[in-house]
């Protein structure tokens, strides 16, 4: 058990050392020069934007570049951001809570409503639900969701007035040493209304985030307890006369979801692409909003560090999974 | 209507159970987030915004509205015959803001002074670097190295500021925001604690507004300073709503969610005008957009052909459909806000029929040239590309076939300064200190040719005497005089075709007052007011 | 799948039981024929498109749909330079169905080569292409092909590449599972035996019988491929103003959201449209070539 876990860390090395040369690679291909971006069209002196090149360190060998920066890597420093001048970790962290909250909410959404959706449209199958519902599954599943995001702003921002615009609560409320979690800091506040504000601010963009993991997942619930529905042993228990419902819950439910659960966890890189959308539609301070405006500001230590981060995050969400997966299917540890 | 009128009613309630105690809060939404808060460091308007308007004073200030100077943190100044010293008094009394974990002792003092100088010019002052990747560009952009001999201390409200030369735009380089004054006291006591980066988190100043709290990329919060020298602007609080996309801005400023805001797209001005319940104040801004020749390279280097291709290109149309009408025709290499912009000068018409003939007597036939587009929108110019289609279908007119070419922004900027650079460069400047010295010295001086700052190469010895005695005196008719002939003389050669001067919106709630635009594109909350 | 010599009869058989269980799926008839529609409308756009899609009628900005007037008919309605959306949407089905088709012939063959060599030759081979698959998996598609077109610099032709090395290490996985699986049956083992060289058996051999599930990856490939272009597009990395792809005239239209509801509905509608049709395609490509699920 332990081997097999071991086994599995090991294994990640290699991928995280790649996962570094291409932070490091890429972002040094990135055509511009941001000394010369940082000045505009103030212009630098010769002498001027040496000292600065020299400064920033881009002057030195890019082997002598990428060794200093797996050294800082693993001392937890990942460098200042060329806009901010602050530590690029110090600015990740700060934003990522948004987006975290953001993707909790949609993954949420996303498994309360999509593996009931599954599970109803499987045992009920070729029904009037199963159709309707998995044909919306599929729409969602093909849904851009940046258009998506527009039609909702369009609908319940611009016509209803239900909703805010963008932004994650109203203004008036200020949690001063807020985590940064909004609905947590709004609970914790006790102030009247924070909580309706926050959550009317988080409605539309996690439900935009949700579309797709929810319509993977209403479609992976029904196949998976398709195929479970289909064997043997739910046979002789239906057989032996077992109610339908303990056979759905008990022998069926259970094993559908071990796929399911691989699913889920896959989902994870998804939510990050659709962050990215998300965010930039809803002006949302979340980390995938920040890795486009660093990107078109040629902000080179933020994309760095940025790709880093979210690249060992989704890593570690599936290796995450893939331990659990060994947990709940002991076949695969012996394999 | 009903719908609308139900939101409204259902956000006033908001506000008035959120509002409580009575204080009056004036909501701006902002374009983007600010890259910090000390202002010195960077060049960015988002930032002067967030940085130096509401939190610091300057030595001496822009008058509100205009580009003149006034007195700020010092109350007076003698400069010597010779122009080489400048002696601020400074005003007595005057209060530094206090933060978590700072209270100020003192006053504010010529110690203070000598820091926020000294921190940008010496690179063994502890502030010179405080954080990886932190320069003072502007304070390099401006010169200041080359200008500034010495800053002194005469005693603790007596500051003297050596030149190497006389330079009169010196004392509006001083109301700039780089010069923007900080604590002495506090950046020492942030040294002490090992936390120098935070000079840049969290600011203290002598300014309006003191600075709450930043929540990165969503909101700025302010509170007024009751002990502002020129006393307490009227309202309590002051929130910066950072809200990048303009539709979305407009929405909530017509939702009232906030009560100004800058950048209106441009389609959207019509609807904002039309809204009962908003202004619209405009003004010219700062600012220039023109097309350089590469006045060392044939045929450009004939000034009959420049004066052909500036009357074949029809600057109206692109008024139109570049800048949507938020522009006007530019005559002048300087904006027509500045003082000394020369009201007189006749530009060339429009005359594709008059601009072949030129083409012809010059003997230019078959002209194959480079139009250079940049990649990116600037505050002068929203589409560069777009300008430059425009161009090349009235080059066709009068047979001059034009190939746009374009680069990455970083690369346009450094190949466009290639004295060697085949073709014609569309670009612009947004001006610093309202002085034209910044429009004509930078863009246009014998330094700049040889620098490639000046993207015409363009040397003129007769241009050159004019702005250079304007520079060194100090008598303001006597500066007007000497710019409006450099004007003439700017037409007559025509480096560029002037292009156009953007147009700057502020759309806000008729509840506000007081708000006044300045010249300069820097948006400044002190002495607004909010109407109940 | 059991008879591995494809000669001209079976594949008549195979393509007829094919034609069989992908004609039980009504939804993907009915997008097969959208599909050939959608397909009609870009190859005949300069025909049935009642404007160029870059003519600016200066006098009717923002036209309501199913306005008209001395220029013509605007059945949806024109954008903010007076540009024919309707005519604009046919010519951007053009850029849409080429971004689909040439991103997955790229990351198709790019990726089939991979991983026929990892895993016919295994050994270090193997390791080192799996491993920067891995690592180009690590990262969300999106945003690895964003740096990936910040590098190339925006435009179609770069967003389409940075979208095919994204998704060709899908491809290059399912091949070389493929492969591995082949590899020790008996057919190929007696193809060796008979002296097959390498290439002869990787391409000839193996590859044939690994189709099934490159044709439904190639599917799903093909309408994200068309949403990730959209996608970047809609950032401002992908097709550049004024070229009427759909999701650079969203990103365009994004100022108009709160005033033109036409101007952000269609393509997007378009957009949708075009995916979901392949996608149900894709559905039944599944079910017809899958005989794991096909009964069930």
């Amino acid at each position: 058990m332990i081997r097999f876990f071991l086994g599995k860390i090991l294994w990640l090395i290699p991928t995280l050392i790649g996962i570094t040369i291409v932070a490091f690679g890429f972002v040094r291909v990135l055509p511009g020069d941001p000394v010369l971006l940082m000045a505009g069209e103030r212009g630098l002196s010769p002498e001027r934007y040496a000292e600065l090149t020299h400064q920033l360190g881009f002057d030195r060998p890019i082997w002598v570049q990428y060794g200093e920066f797996l050294w800082r890597v693993l001392h937890g420093d990942l460098g200042n951001s060329l806009v901010t001048h602050r530590p690029v970790l110090h600015e990740f962290l700060t934003l990522f809570p948004a987006t975290l909250e953001l993707a909790f909410c949609a993954m949420f959404l996303a498994i309360v409503i999509g593996v009931p959706v599954g599970v109803i449209a499987a045992i009920k199958r070729g029904s009037w639900f199963d159709q309707v519902s998995m044909t919306t599954a599929l729409v969602g599943y093909s849904m851009p969701i940046f258009w998506w995001g527009l039609l909702l702003i369009i609908l319940f921002s611009g016509v209803l007035h239900w909703t805010p615009v963008s932004g994650r609560i109203s203004l008036m409320y200020y949690f001063p040493n807020g985590t940064n979690f909004m609905i947590w800091d709004a609970i914790a506040s006790g102030q009247k209304g924070a909580l309706s504000s926050a959550l009317s601010h988080l409605i539309l963009p996690s439900i935009v985030l949700a579309t797709i993991p929810l319509a993977v997942i209403a479609r992976q619930t029904r196949s998976a307890m398709l195929e479970v529905l289909g064997e043997d042993y739910v046979r002789t228990a239906r057989a032996k006369g077992m109610p339908p419902r303990r056979v759905i819950g008990i022998h069926a439910l259970r094993n559908a979801m071990i796929p399911v659960v691989t699913t889920i966890g896959l989902q994870v890189g998804m939510l990050m692409a659709g962050a990215i959308l998300t965010e930039t539609i809803f002006s949302w301070p979340g980390i995938g909003k920040w890795m486009v405006d660093s990107i078109s500001r040629r902000d080179y230590p933020s994309v760095q560090g940025g790709l880093l981060m979210i690249a060992v995050i989704v890593m570690v969400v599936n290796l995450i999974v893939d331990l659990l997966y060994g947990l709940i299917n002991p076949r695969i540890r012996h394999r | 209507m009903t719908i609308r009128s139900m939101l409204l009613a259902c956000s006033a309630a908001v506000m008035l159970t959120a509002g409580a105690a009575g204080a009056k809060t004036l909501v701006y939404c902002s374009e983007a987030s600010p890259e910090g808060f000390d202002p010195a460091p960077y060049t960015a308007g988002t930032t002067f915004d967030a940085s130096s308007h509401p939190v610091y004073d300057q030595l001496v200030e822009f008058k509100p509205g205009t580009t003149e100077i006034e007195p700020g943190l010092a109350e007076k100044w003698d400069v010597s015959a010779d122009g080489l010293t400048y002696t601020f008094h400074l005003r007595p009394g005057v209060k530094f803001h206090s933060v978590d974990g700072f209270t100020p002792t003192r006053d504010f003092n010529a110690d203070d002074v000598i820091f926020s100088f000294d921190r940008q010019a010496d690179p063994k002052n502890a502030y010179y670097q405080y954080a990886p990747g932190i320069s003072y560009e502007y304070y390099n952009a401006m010169d200041m190295p080359k200008i500034v001999k010495s800053v002194e201390k005469v005693d603790d409200l007596t500051v003297k500021f050596t030149l190497t030369e006389p330079n009169a735009p010196f004392l509006a380089d001083m109301a700039m925001d780089f010069a923007s004054i900080l604590s002495k006291e506090y950046a020492d006591k942030l040294a002490s604690e090992d936390r120098k980066a935070d000079i840049n988190n969290v600011p203290v100043g002598t300014g309006p507004f003191e600075f709450v709290a930043y929540q990165k990329d969503a909101v700025i919060r302010y509170k007024a300073n009751p002990d502002y020298f020129k006393g307490k602007t009227p309202v309590d609080d002051l929130i910066f709503a950072i809200t990048p996309d303009p539709a979305v801005r407009m929405q909530k400023l017509q939702a009232g969610e906030c009560q100004i805001m800058p950048y209106p797209a441009p389609a959207d001005i019509a609807a904002l005008k039309a809204d009962k319940n908003l202004t619209v104040e405009e003004q010219p801004g700062l600012n220039v957009a023109y097309l350089a020749y590469n006045t060392k390279q044939a045929p450009f280097d004939n000034v009959n052909v420049r004066k052909a291709l500036n009357m074949a290109i029809n600057k109206q149309a692109i008024i139109e459909a570049v800048f949507q009408g938020a522009g006007q025709v530019a005559k002048n290499p300087i904006p027509p806000t500045m003082w000394s912009y020369n009201k007189d000068i006749k530009d060339d018409a429009y005359d594709p029929a008059e601009a072949k003939k030129m083409l012809d007597a010059a003997g230019v036939k078959d002209l194959t040239m480079n139009i250079w587009a940049m990649p990116v929108q600037r505050p002068y110019m929203p589409n560069a590309r777009r300008t430059a289609e425009l161009m090349q279908s009235d080059l066709a007119k009068v047979g001059v076939t034009a190939n746009i070419v374009s680069y990455e922004w970083g690369e346009y900027l450094k190949k466009s300064k290639d004295p060697a650079r085949d073709g014609a460069v569309i670009l612009g400047w947004t001006g610093d200190n309202g002085d034209p010295d910044n429009f004509l010295g930078v863009l246009l001086s014998c330094a700049g040719a040889e620098s490639g700052a000046n993207r015409a190469f363009w040397c003129d010895k007769d241009f050159e005497n004019l702005i250079t005695k304007a520079k060194q005196s100090s008598d303001m008719a006597e500066r007007t005089k000497l710019y409006e002939q450099a004007q003439v003389v700017f037409k007559e050669q025509a480096p560029w075709d002037t292009l156009a001067h953007s147009t700057v919106f502020m759309p806000m709630s008729k509840k506000v007052t007081g708000y006044v635009m300045s010249p300069l594109g820097g948006h400044d909350f002190y002495g607004v007011d909010i109407q109940e | 799948m059991a008879d591995t010599t494809l000669t001209p009869g079976t594949r008549r058989a195979q393509l007829a039981e094919f034609w069989f269980y992908f004609s039980e799926n009504r939804g993907a008839v009915i997008a097969l024929v959208v599909f050939a529609l959608i397909l009609f409308a870009a190859i005949a756009a300069p025909l049935l498109a009642g404007h160029g899609p870059d003519v600016q009628f200066r006098d009717t900005l923002l036209a309501k749909p199913m306005t008209g007037n001395a220029h013509g008919h605007f059945w949806l309605g024109t954008d903010a330079i007076g540009r024919d959306i309707l005519s604009r949407l046919l010519f951007g089905a053009r850029y849409s169905l080429f971004v689909g088709f040439f991103v997955v012939v790229l990351a198709l063959s790019v990726g089939v080569i991979l991983g026929l060599l990892a895993g016919w030759f295994g050994g270090w081979i193997d390791t080192v292409i799996m491993r920067v698959m891995d690592v180009i998996l690590a990262f969300p598609s999106l945003l690895l092909a964003l740096v990936f077109v910040a590098i190339l610099g925006p435009g179609l032709i770069n967003a389409m590449i940075a979208i095919a090395i994204v998704y060709q290490p899908h491809f290059a996985r399912l091949t070389r599972a493929a492969v591995l699986g082949e590899r020790s049956k008996d057919y190929v083992m007696a193809a060796q035996v008979a002296g097959a060289g390498n290439m002869r058996l990787m391409f000839r051999t193996v590859l044939p019988n690994c189709l099934a599930p490159l044709i439904v990856q190639g599917t799903m490939s093909f309408s994200n491929a068309i949403l990730d272009v959209a996608a970047l597009g809609f950032l401002g990395m992908g097709a550049q103003p004024p070229t009427p792809e759909w999701g650079t005239m969203l990103s365009e239209a994004r100022e108009f959201i709160l005033r033109a509801w036409w101007v952000v509905t269609f393509p997007g509608l378009a957009i949708l449209i075009t995916v979901l049709a392949i996608n149900l395609m894709g559905d039944g490509l599944r079910d017809a070539l899958d005989p794991k699920l096909k009964r069930s």
